[in-house]
């Protein structure tokens, strides 16, 4: 009997003999990390509100196996920033961001986060991506739970394809020291 | 018991000690390995304290106000006590001067810390 390849619902590509499955570990840990996302949630004004109905029943994120909110830094996975920064706040988002573990992803939520949105003055950080790196960016103002709910499964992709030496690479190293963070 | 008996009795717990290693080996080397191959960044701003993002100021080792935790943990004591009260008034006719005696002997040293704690004046609060 040749090896048949199979696809699991959400998993990755594998052989598949009799009782047993091939596929690399790359794919297994990228599966298990795109579906145990720890949220730390940055909510700083109305995309907030948006994020709380996305973690209620309706839309429930917890379907995505991002049940558990980390209100620190040190066990969270994804970064959600969640509203106006003002510039005063830069400094506090880079410190969060700076302390949370590897791997981390950070998306932006709303048209504040990802580039000031409306609010073009000078108090105003012009986009998060002024001072962390941002993964993936979800429009709107604010964006509905279903377009944040998007932007998860956005970041699903991203961390299932993560090579994994990726946060050893040189690439990773200039972006981080790109935004000056040690 | 004849030998037979007592080595199949060892056979069968066998498999509950492999079922043991396997578990803390299962627990423990995840946990082990985890920290080996699992990426990690540990700058000096990595490594601070987390406090909301803000530096942390001071030091966590200053002496606080011991009033609020005096009130509170008296107010757990003679909360107990109030509980011991209940069962007891409940039954008071039944329980009659004997079950009156002992209450006195268990009330009497709480009373007697009750006058200690005023006169120590634990209550006030300025």
């Amino acid at each position: 009997m040749g090896l048949n390849t199979s696809k699991l619902p959400n998993g990755p590509e594998m052989y598949v003999g009799e009782g047993y499955g091939l596929t690399q570990i790359e794919k297994v840990i990228g599966m298990a990390r795109a579906n145990s996302i720890w949220p730390l949630p940055f909510a700083t004004s109305c995309c907030g509100i948006e994020f709380m109905a996305t973690m209620a029943s309706t839309y429930d994120l917890g379907r995505f196996g991002a049940e558990r909110l980390s209100f620190s830094p040190r066990q969270a996975d994804l970064l959600m920033v969640m509203g106006t920064i003002a510039k005063k706040m830069g400094p506090i988002l880079k410190q969060v961001y700076t302390q949370m573990a590897e791997p981390k992803w950070v998306i932006a939520v709303g048209a504040c986060a990802s580039s000031g949105g409306i609010f073009d003055t000078y108090s105003v950080l012009q986009g998060i991506d002024k001072v962390i790196p941002v993964d993936v960016y979800v429009p709107g103002c604010p964006p509905p739970p279903e377009a944040i709910l998007d932007g998860i499964l956005k970041i699903q992709e991203l961390i299932k394809n993560e090579p994994l030496r990726r946060r050893e690479s040189a690439e990773y190293n200039d972006l981080l020291q790109s935004y000056q963070i040690d | 018991m004849d030998t037979s008996v007592i080595e199949n009795i060892r056979l069968d717990y066998f498999s509950i000690l492999v079922q043991f290693i396997l578990v803390v080996g299962f627990v423990g080397g995840t946990f082990i390995l985890t920290h080996i191959l699992g990426p990690k960044r540990k700058g000096t701003q990595k490594l601070q304290s987390f406090e909301c993002g803000l530096d942390s100021i001071g030091s966590a080792r200053l002496p606080f106000s011991v009033k609020y935790f005096l009130a509170a943990i008296l107010f757990v004591l003679f909360d107990i006590e109030i509980i011991f009260f209940y069962p007891w008034a409940i039954n008071f006719r039944e329980l009659g001067y004997d079950g009156l005696l002992k209450m006195i002997i268990f009330i009497t040293p709480f009373l007697l810390g009750y006058y200690y704690v005023i006169k120590k004046g634990a209550l006030k609060w300025d």
